[in-house]
């Protein structure tokens, strides 16, 4: 793969990105400590003839995102924890009016206000439901600078092929680490863009919602002689508000399926000299940097140390972890909340003894705080 | 010849799911008609409409339609219109869907003043969940949340938008229907965020209980309390307390259009033009 070496932070890199991805709009509300995305958005979009609009409130901004995803175009919103609780709502009608978007979340320590500026991984479990109701999330977390750029390219591909919000995880650490970075050339990340797949037959033969029990939604862009309706009640085929029994069934039980019948397109993973491990940490985010060195160490010191990384969070890459967690004894996940993804990891597994070493006062997990209790364990 | 409404509706949602004598549908013929007497094509319309009665507006007419979150509608609207400046956005709401808790919205969408049309169907209660107070609802009328009597002051909804900068505001009722069509081509047209609001009746949830049974009494009280803005004008403050005045409030045919100006960001941006100062507005503060 052509790459490129930029010197750059991980907000920036995700904000330059989506504008690579082909995204033409960006909505939303300044909020450490993600605000560097709409900074940078506002300088590259307007360039390239794109739109990026701070708006009166997170919302608001969730809001016009959707609305110029209905409109065709590929459209991003930047946030952090308190700003997906206020965007929920709409994101609830994304998923179920199957609108493809792309929320990046830099995350800092929460509840409510929180740690503004300080770095945690405490929205795991928000971002996998964020709305009320069933549906299935997709969503991504970026491990190093560069993945801040390929991940959110990523989610915007995944979005179209989904026909929903995806949301990119970024955690503050990773957001304002500011480092050299290798990414693909601009030519190969338009060459693999993915659009959202439309319908070209007559008119009157177009029913968007009309698909198959695992497939999503097939959604023209508005303006192009195709009239429909979006809406966030349950819906027919032509999208009109209905509450035929089998019709909000199948419509629920298909937004569902078309991720779960699919989540090897969706599934992503890093593994990290794990080939002889009888010691697995399994970290994501910024985290798994202080992992990686951690290992490193241990490994001198003769302990047969790895890490396995979930890139996509959700939906887990259960089976990959069941594999690993079925041989390996000796199983630590390491995070900046109390156990969200450990809970998962356990379910995965289907063992309660999975470890956690789990860090929540605002400052980042030192390689010496995971060395000791790798040794204080094992 | 009777104008033929079929074109522009979706004849197998009817009828639709608002009460007889609802003043809702002739707000939506009015609409069809004023669409029809500019001319535009149905694919380059978007409706877009938010919770409660008049939330289910968008979905009756055939053009390309979104039916919002409670309250959303000048923010979806928002992003639709700058990603297709080219095409038309109409925003449908309720008194209680664009004043309370979408008021946020309403408010920007005004100040921004971007080319959206905002018609406001103000029937001074919640009609669909049941007569609970909405921001216009009169003090002293019942609600369902305030059984007691209504204490809390009321929203005028065009004073607000005046005053939020929306560059065209209206009030008519859909006593006139003509009018109202006429009217409403008007605010379509104008280049700038329009306010239209409308005065309809909800006798089923609001006038049940405040002595104004049928639609036609609930009708009447809206006739009793409004005036055409030329014999408010020259009023008393004392004679204009209880009245509302109808027809066109504001227009400002200068104001600077939202997406006009975010094409000279843009500009700035490619380099077609030098950065934008407070040398190119008038008004500096």
């Amino acid at each position: 793969m052509a790459t490129r070496e930029v010197i750059s932070t991980g907000n920036e890199l995700a904000a330059i990105a989506a504008v690579d991805a082909g995204c033409k709009f960006f909505g939303g509300y300044p909020l450490t400590p993600s605000s560097e995305v709409m900074h940078v958005s506002s300088d590259l979009l307007p360039k390239i003839g794109g739109v990026a609009i701070q708006m009166e409130d997170e919302i608001a901004g969730i809001c016009c995102v959707i609305g110029a995803a209905m409109a065709g175009d590929r459209a991003l919103t930047a946030t952090s924890g308190p700003g997906v609780s206020l965007k929920a709502e709409n994101l609830g009608l994304a998923q179920m009016a199957e609108v493809p978007l792309v929320l990046v979340n830099v995350m800092r320590g929460g509840p409510s206000t929180g740690l503004p500026t300080r770095v945690s991984q405490g929205d795991v479990l928000q971002a996998k439901n964020p709305s009320h109701g069933d549906y299935k999330s997709i969503t991504l977390c970026a491990g190093s600078l560069a993945e801040c750029y390929t991940e959110t390219v990523r989610a915007f591909n995944l979005a179209d092929r989904f026909m929903q919000p995806v949301i990119v995880l970024l955690d503050e650490t990773i957001g304002h680490m500011h480092g050299k970075a290798d990414i693909p050339t601009v030519e190969e990340v338009k060459a693999g863009i993915v659009p959202r797949k439309t319908f070209d037959g007559p008119a009157e033969e177009y029913f968007p919602y009309e698909c198959g029990p695992t497939e999503p939604a097939v959604l023209n862009p508005m303006f192009e002689g195709y009239r429909y309706h979006f809406t966030g009640l349950h819906h027919d085929k032509n999208g009109f508000p209905t509450e035929e029994i089998e019709t909000c069934r199948k419509l629920i039980q298909r937004l569902e399926d078309k991720v779960a019948m699919h989540e090897d397109e969706v599934e992503s993973y890093e593994e990290f000299m794990m080939d002889d491990a009888d010691v697995m940490l399994i970290a994501y985010g910024s985290v798994s940097l202080a992992a990686k060195e951690t290992i490193r160490h241990l490994r001198k010191e003769g302990i047969k140390a790895g890490l396995f990384r979930p890139i996509t969070l959700w939906p887990s890459p259960a089976a990959k972890i069941k594999e690993y967690t079925d041989k390996i004894k000796n199983v630590l996940v390491v995070e900046l909340n109390i156990g969200q993804y450990h809970s998962e990891v356990q379910r995965a597994a289907a063992r309660l003894d999975i470890d956690g070493l789990f860090k929540v006062n605002g400052r980042a997990l030192s390689p010496h705080e995971i060395s000791a209790k790798v040794k204080e364990l094992y | 010849m009777a104008f033929n409404y079929d074109k522009y509706l979706r004849l197998e949602k009817m009828p639709t799911l608002w009460c007889w004598g609802c003043g809702d549908g002739v707000i939506l013929k009015a609409f069809v008609r004023a669409i029809e007497k500019m001319g535009v094509n149905q694919d380059d319309v978007c409706v877009v409409s938010g919770i409660g009665c008049s939330g289910r507006f968008s979905s009756y007419v055939d053009f390309n339609t979104v039916h919002t979150t409670h309250g959303r509608t000048v923010a979806y609207a928002t992003g639709i219109k700058l990603a297709r400046p080219d095409k038309l956005v109409i925003c449908v709401a309720g008194d209680g869907d664009a004043l309370a808790i979408g008021g946020n919205h309403t408010i920007h969408g005004c100040r921004r003043n971007i080319d959206l049309t905002m018609i406001i169907i103000n029937n001074f209660i919640y009609g669909l969940t049941n007569s609970q107070t909405s921001p216009t609802t009169p003090k002293g009328m019942w609600t369902v949340s305030q059984k007691a009597g209504n204490i809390d002051p009321t929203f005028d909804t065009c004073n607000l938008a005046i005053a939020a900068g929306a560059s065209f505001v209206a009030r008519e009722t859909m006593l006139e229907p003509k009018k109202l069509e006429k009217i409403l081509v008007k605010a379509m047209e104008h280049k700038g965020f329009s306010m239209m609001e409308v005065l309809s009746n909800c006798h089923i949830n609001l006038g049940r209980k405040n002595k104004m049974m049928s639609a036609m009494a609930n009708l009447e009280w809206i006739d009793s309390i409004t005036v055409s803005k030329k014999k408010y004008d020259v009023m008393t403050e004392d004679e204009q307390l209880n009245l509302l005045p109808l027809g066109i409030l504001k227009q400002d045919l200068e104001a600077d259009e939202y997406c006009e100006m975010y094409a000279e960001i843009q500009k700035v941006h490619q380099g077609q033009r030098a950065k934008i100062t407070q040398d190119d507005f008038a008004k500096k503060i």
